[in-house]
């Protein structure tokens, strides 16, 4: 192959090889532009807000409409925990607040670190479900063998769309000891 | 013709270090850097994995003979499933088109070797130091893994000791395989002889062009993706990790991104195959090459702009589902006017009906039905019924085995007196064909009716309503199986000598007017174009 080919062979694979690394950057890229996505409602995705305190405000309440909230309680692969929920469901009026009581218990006879992360289904009502205070704002700890019951307060934000008239809000519960001890 | 090809005119610095032929003895395959031996490699090794691959394929077919457990638990039968496919796609099919592709392309485009020999043995070299490494996890402790071939968290990351091994392999493997591309994609744009334009260019050669872009661009996404699952279990990131505030859904989409036009990567190479067959046995030219190079255009740019088709049921907003549902049905449009033109060129021809032949209508047709309950499935709502059923294992399988595979073996017949100077045995190579067709549509068929009565997909025991089709898709499963050993039989029995018929340079009757390679001597000298030809054969306008 004479000189030419081989300076143009030469220039021709160094520029695919930095698409090739560029788009090793792009996977990486799709993270964040995931969250923009999420945050313009292309996907769908329980907000960020979904864990986050809410200040209580007065609405008025919606007395025409009634929603169905489902709790869902599920633990993460192996914790050793027992978690639950009084209830499965409750009718709400838009507007209203309510206190819903939660409890686990930690199996072991060791200290536990643990995290309960919330979903819903639609995941799009996450933004009209506006909790006051809930166990899933931040880490719990739990002392061996013991059992906490952990109320939530919400109120679902008259905003809420008129075809939604079921919500599942589904905790799951993570044993995060093992990242606690490494910080 | 073949005068125009003098491949004995040797000039030593033109090819410095391999100009006299083959070196002696084993290590010759190791250090080669010819792209004929090295396009053997990986034909011989992808046979290799087509037979690994296969009888995975067996084992689960065989358990899913009746309802129950009968042979292996089900870990092993969820690895199974998983490492089939694993095999199958980045062992078998992938291989197998960059190995055409390394025999094929320099001698239909009139170079001497490909771009970057030395680059090529070591793509070659890492592929099988990939595969190896996956078949590997097999033995490892927790077993290989289980959680499908899509590696979905947060199942795939409850793999046991095998996970990271698992995910190095897909390291060596993807970047086997961008080196490959990249040098096909080398190949074809600077070594071309100087008459060959981009539009007199064979459409093996085009798709392959395409299919290059195409693996550059998506095997680092997903060497992005299975890293942030090696980051996420050893070093405690989150991408997908709920309880750190990541997402499982968004390797989903990582994956597709890759995953869709990585089907493509399999299918476009199959779509060129059957434009360089089908005409030379229609005898007539091939009907809109134009239309087929900007349908595998088409094809190639819409598959990076589909891939949620994959995760109707995660919960998308509706303009999401419906976005993807009408960019999904947009490909069958191109897809459509290659299916037409393929009908087209043999509409009229003076066909005969050799092996290749066989193979390539059957393809016509067979892919055809894989598209259709690809359509099917792109309509969002009754994805619903069909996704993670049996439906889309039939929807798959019909677009990978009677295409890719079919395609492939037809590959193997139209070219092997070419590569071998031997005749193939025609009467086994129809035998080989007829077991082939019948028994895959066995296999397949019942698997729609399976799907769309609720079966779901990678389960290793299931409800007694399913026994019988299961029997059936089964029965079929091992006669197509064992009418694979057939081609093994071809295969050796060719190159020692086949039928001892002397094979002519162009083989198939006027094959010279439709490629380049037909202009060659059969067997090829180890060696060719040396000096680039200066007549182009153009089998279009
Ligand atoms: C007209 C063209 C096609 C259309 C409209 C189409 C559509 C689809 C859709 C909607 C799905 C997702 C189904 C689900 O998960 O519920 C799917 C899955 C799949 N398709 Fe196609 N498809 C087409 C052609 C192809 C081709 C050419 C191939 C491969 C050569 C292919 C391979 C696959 C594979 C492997 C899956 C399953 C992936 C998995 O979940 O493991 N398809 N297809
Ligand atoms: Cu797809």
């Amino acid at each position: 192959m004479n000189e030419d080919v081989a300076v143009k062979n030469k220039r021709l694979v160094r520029n695919l090889a930095i698409v090739a690394i560029a788009m090793f950057g792009f996977g990486y890229a799709l993270v964040p532009l995931y969250d923009v996505l999420c945050e313009w409602k292309w996907i769908e995705r329980d907000r960020p807000d979904a864990i986050k305190a809410i200040p209580e405000t007065a609405y008025e309440i919606d007395k025409e409409r009634e929603v169905n909230v489902e709790f869902m309680t599920t633990l993460n692969e192996s914790t050793p925990m027992i978690f639950g929920a009084e209830m499965t469901q409750l009718k709400v009026h838009p507007g209203e607040y309510h206190t819903v009581n939660f409890y686990a218990e930690n199996k072991t006879a060791a200290p536990m670190v643990a995290r309960a992360i919330p979903s819903f289904s639609p995941a799009l009502t996450s933004t009209y479900f506006e909790k006051v205070e809930c166990f899933c704002f931040s880490e719990q700890t739990f002392a061996p063998h013991e059992r906490k019951v952990m109320p939530m307060r919400f109120v679902l934000n008259p905003a809420l769309p008129h075809e939604y008239k079921t919500i599942t809000l589904s905790y799951t519960f993570f044993d995060n000891t093992q990242t606690a001890i490494k910080k | 013709m073949s005068a125009v090809t003098a491949e004995h005119d040797h000039d030593d610095h033109h090819h410095d270090d391999h100009s006299h032929g083959p070196e002696k003895g084993w290590l010759r395959w190791v250090v080669t850097t010819n792209h004929k031996d090295i396009g053997t490699l990986y034909l011989l090794f992808a046979l290799a994995m087509f037979f690994v691959g296969g009888t995975m394929a067996m084992i689960i077919r065989a358990e899913l003979f009746e309802p129950g457990m009968q042979f292996v638990d089900p870990q092993f039968f969820n690895s199974m499933t998983t490492m089939h496919a694993l095999v199958m796609v980045f062992g078998a099919v992938m291989p197998a088109f960059v190995g055409l592709a390394n025999w094929m392309v320099p001698m239909m485009i009139g170079a001497p070797d490909m771009a970057l020999p030395r680059m090529n043995n070591m793509s070659f070299w890492l592929l099988v130091a990939g595969v190896l490494l996956l078949a590997s996890t097999l033995f490892m402790e927790g077993g290989a893994p289980a959680g499908g071939w899509t590696l979905y968290p947060p199942l795939v990351l409850q793999t046991g000791k095998a996970l990271p091994f698992a995910i190095f392999s897909v390291h060596l493997l993807g970047v086997s395989s961008i080196m490959g591309a990249i040098n096909i994609v080398a190949t074809i744009l600077n070594m071309r002889a100087p008459s060959m334009s981009l539009m007199k260019m064979p459409m093996f050669v085009w798709t392959w062009l395409i299919t290059g872009f195409l693996l550059i661009a998506i095997m680092p996404v997903f060497a992005g993706a299975v890293t942030m699952l090696l980051t996420d279990k050893f070093f405690h990131t989150s991408f997908f990790d709920a309880a750190g505030g990541g997402d499982p859904v968004l390797y989903q989409h990582i994956f597709w991104f890759f995953g869709h036009p990585e089907v493509y990567v399999m299918i476009l190479p199959t779509f060129g195959v059957a434009s360089t067959i089908i005409p030379v046995f229609a005898r007539k030219p091939l009907f809109g090459y134009s239309s087929m190079v900007y349908a595998t255009a088409a094809i190639a740019f819409l598959s990076f702009i589909v891939w949620a088709h994959h995760m109707f049921t995660v919960g998308m907003p509706i303009s999401g589902e419906l976005y993807f549902m009408y960019a999904t049905m947009l490909i069958a449009i191109p897809t459509g006017v290659k299916v037409f033109n393929w009908t087209a060129t043999m509409w009229k021809g003076a066909m005969t009906f050799e092996t290749p032949m066989l193979f390539s209508i059957a393809f016509v047709v067979l892919f055809t039905l894989g598209g259709f309950t690809g359509l099917m499935m792109s309509i969002a709502p009754a994805d619903f019924q069909y996704h993670d059923s049996y439906f889309i294992v039939a929807h798959f399988h019909y677009t990978l085995v009677p295409a890719s595979i079919f395609m492939l073996m037809a590959a193997g017949y139209y070219w092997m007196p070419k590569w071998t100077g031997h005749m193939y045995n025609e009467k086994i190579g129809q035998l080989h064909f007829w077991l082939s067709t019948i028994s895959v549509n066995i296999l397949f068929f019942p698997q729609h009716f399976l799907g769309l009565a609720g079966m779901p997909r990678r389960i290793p025991d299931y409800a007694i309503q399913f026994s019988d089709w299961n029997m059936i898709s089964s029965i079929g499963g091992f006669i197509f199986g064992a009418s694979q050993l057939l081609f093994l039989y071809i295969v050796v029995d060719t190159i020692k000598g086949g039928t001892g018929e002397k094979v002519t340079d162009e083989v198939w009757e006027d094959a010279h007017k439709h490629g380049l390679e037909w202009t060659l001597p059969s067997p090829v000298p180890y060696h060719t174009f040396s000096t680039p030809p200066t007549v182009i054969p153009c089998d279009h306008d």
